[in-house]
């Protein structure tokens, strides 16, 4: 039972990190149906900026998960406008091939500027872990599992009930008709990159402080999965990204437990194979039908 | 008084002159109807007119103010709604839903305008919480329609609003346009259903091919030769089947 507990609350406090990867695909996905393999890339931006910011400009942490944000805002949003916006009306396949370069560019930008050797994240939490019974939870897995539960609670409400988030349903509807109410879709496009590149920010910096290591290819094995997740819980649905980042988190960390270290990719990818074959759409998706 | 002069207008589409210099006004107050074959520009016109595509030369003016130009957000907050071809609700939100986002730019409380949209089409009302995918063709019109007049345009133009309808859907949709022109909102009305159309069109206009081809009152265009025989399917001789 302690086991299965410890097992449960390391897999939340993982998957709520996907879960926070995930949505910036998934929103990206739902507005201009593009998979940003670049995205993943983005938690490697962000790990660096916290890096820089704690030891270049000696800040405390929490202003460097600011700084992070902001880095990662400004870089998404410049990646929209000058790799994806020119291709907005070409075939799809030429914007996903379009992600893969920006996702090498960075990498390899990143190994110029940084080169290849990890350098470790060290963020000193002296708080005593949290003992309930046999189960003590560390205070950076509680964090971890706090905030990001609080971020998908605030970005439903801004999807849902703000003017932004408005617009942003209306683009991923039908963008041609949102033009026709007014909406300026360029600037809710890049809303859009700038939310999800702020919480992978945030998704980076708690990346960080399970796995504290940052390196110019950290962000390819975590942008993966949250790509996984995404598309488990059905792409372009945002709870579908939540919910997909949750059952994965839990799914590697309980493979961990009791089958296998090495098992656990396996085990979520296996996952991944079934729902798609009994769901295709995702476990949230809604099969869409095309009217011919 | 002309609400929106359009002087000599060229839209070009990659090498295909789409409008070729086409002139027109619309009178304040009226309807006006713009008809013409597939393929002839009229959903051109009016992405033109919304500030869609851009224009390679000519002008639009508007009020008395020169819009060619502006931003579409621009457009649409100056009073120029479109009820786009095909509906184009946003299938996924509630009725509405869709009638908040037409009223995005809207600055000041718009339920009164959500009430008057319900008072016009009781349907709506019913369906309030129904998701505009699920409704019917003449229902989502409807919340085209509806979803235009949040804007409370002064010009409001609607693209074959009745393609794709039941006779009786057409009916309604018809009469809808008469109501709002009595309300006072100047209509431009695209068609390919001439008949309907010219019947309740003050003014109106052919496009053939990208250039305008003949105008007049619907009355005069209704009863011309040269439009019964293109645009109303009344053949000068009939034998046989028919």
């Amino acid at each position: 039972m302690t086991l299965f507990l410890n097992q449960l609350i390391n897999g939340l406090q993982i998957g709520s990190i996907y879960a926070l990867i995930a949505l910036g695909y998934t929103m990206v996905y739902g507005i201009v149906k593009l998979i940003n393999f670049a995205h993943g890339d983005i938690i490697m931006v962000g790990a660096y900026a916290a890096l820089l910011a704690m030891t270049g400009l000696g800040v405390p942490f929490y202003i460097a998960i600011v700084i992070s944000m902001i880095v990662c805002v400004v870089v998404g949003v410049v990646i929209e406008r000058v790799a994806y916006k020119p291709l907005r009306s070409s075939p799809r396949i030429s914007s996903l091939i379009t992600a893969i370069g920006v996702s090498l560019f960075l990498q390899n930008l990143a190994q110029t500027i940084f080169s290849a050797t990890p350098k470790p994240f060290d963020v000193k939490i002296s708080v005593a872990p949290i003992v309930i019974g046999d189960v003590s939870i560390n205070f950076t897995t509680l964090i971890t599992i706090v905030v990001s539960l609080l971020l998908m609670a605030l970005l439903q409400f801004i999807v849902k009930s703000t003017r932004t988030g408005k617009a942003m349903r209306a683009v991923s509807e039908d963008m041609g008709a949102a033009q026709l109410m007014g909406i300026n879709v360029n600037n809710t496009i890049s809303a859009t990159f700038a939310i999800g590149c702020a919480l992978a920010a945030i998704g980076a910096v708690l990346y960080c402080m399970a796995y504290p290591q940052v390196k110019p290819t950290m962000g390819s094995l975590p942008g993966l999965k949250a790509f996984i997740a995404a598309v488990l819980g059905g792409i372009g649905i945002i709870p579908g990204a939540m919910l997909g980042g949750l059952i994965m988190g839990v799914a590697e960390s309980m493979t961990k437990g009791y089958i296998s270290s090495q098992l656990a990719d396996a085990v979520v990818y296996g996952i991944l194979i079934f729902v798609l074959l009994v769901k295709p759409a995702g476990l949230l998706g809604k099969k869409t039908s095309e009217k011919v | 008084m002309s609400l929106l002069y359009i002087k000599d207008l060229k839209v070009s589409y990659g090498g295909i002159e789409a409008l070729k210099g086409i002139s027109l006004d619309v009178e304040k107050g009226q309807i006006v109807a713009l008809i013409g074959a597939n393929g002839a520009g009229k959903s051109t016109t009016l992405r033109a007119i919304s500030g869609l595509i851009p224009r390679s030369q000519g002008t639009i003016t508007y009020d008395g103010q020169v819009i060619s130009g502006h931003s579409p957000q621009k457009i649409v907050s100056e009073g120029i709604c479109m009820v786009p071809e095909g509906r184009r609700v946003f299938p996924n939100l509630t009725v509405l839903e869709n009638l908040k986002i037409g009223g995005y730019l809207r600055k000041d409380d718009i339920q009164p305008d959500i009430e008057h949209v319900y008072d016009l089409f009781p349907r709506l009302k019913e369906r309030s919480w129904q998701l505009a995918g699920t409704l019917s063709g003449g229902e989502q019109q409807m919340l085209a329609v509806g979803r235009a007049l949040m804007m409370r345009p002064k010009l409001l133009m609607m693209d074959e609003p009745s393609l794709g309808l039941a006779p009786l859907v057409i009916r309604d949709i018809f009469k809808i346009i008469e109501t709002l022109h009595e309300e006072g909102i100047t209509i431009l009305l695209v068609e390919q259903n001439a008949n309907a159309a010219l019947k309740i069109a003050d003014s109106a206009f052919v496009l053939e091919t990208g250039s305008l081809s003949m105008q007049g009152t619907g009355k005069e265009l209704l009863n011309d030769p040269r439009v019964k025989e293109a645009y109303l399917g009344k053949a000068p001789a009939r034998n046989g089947i028919g």
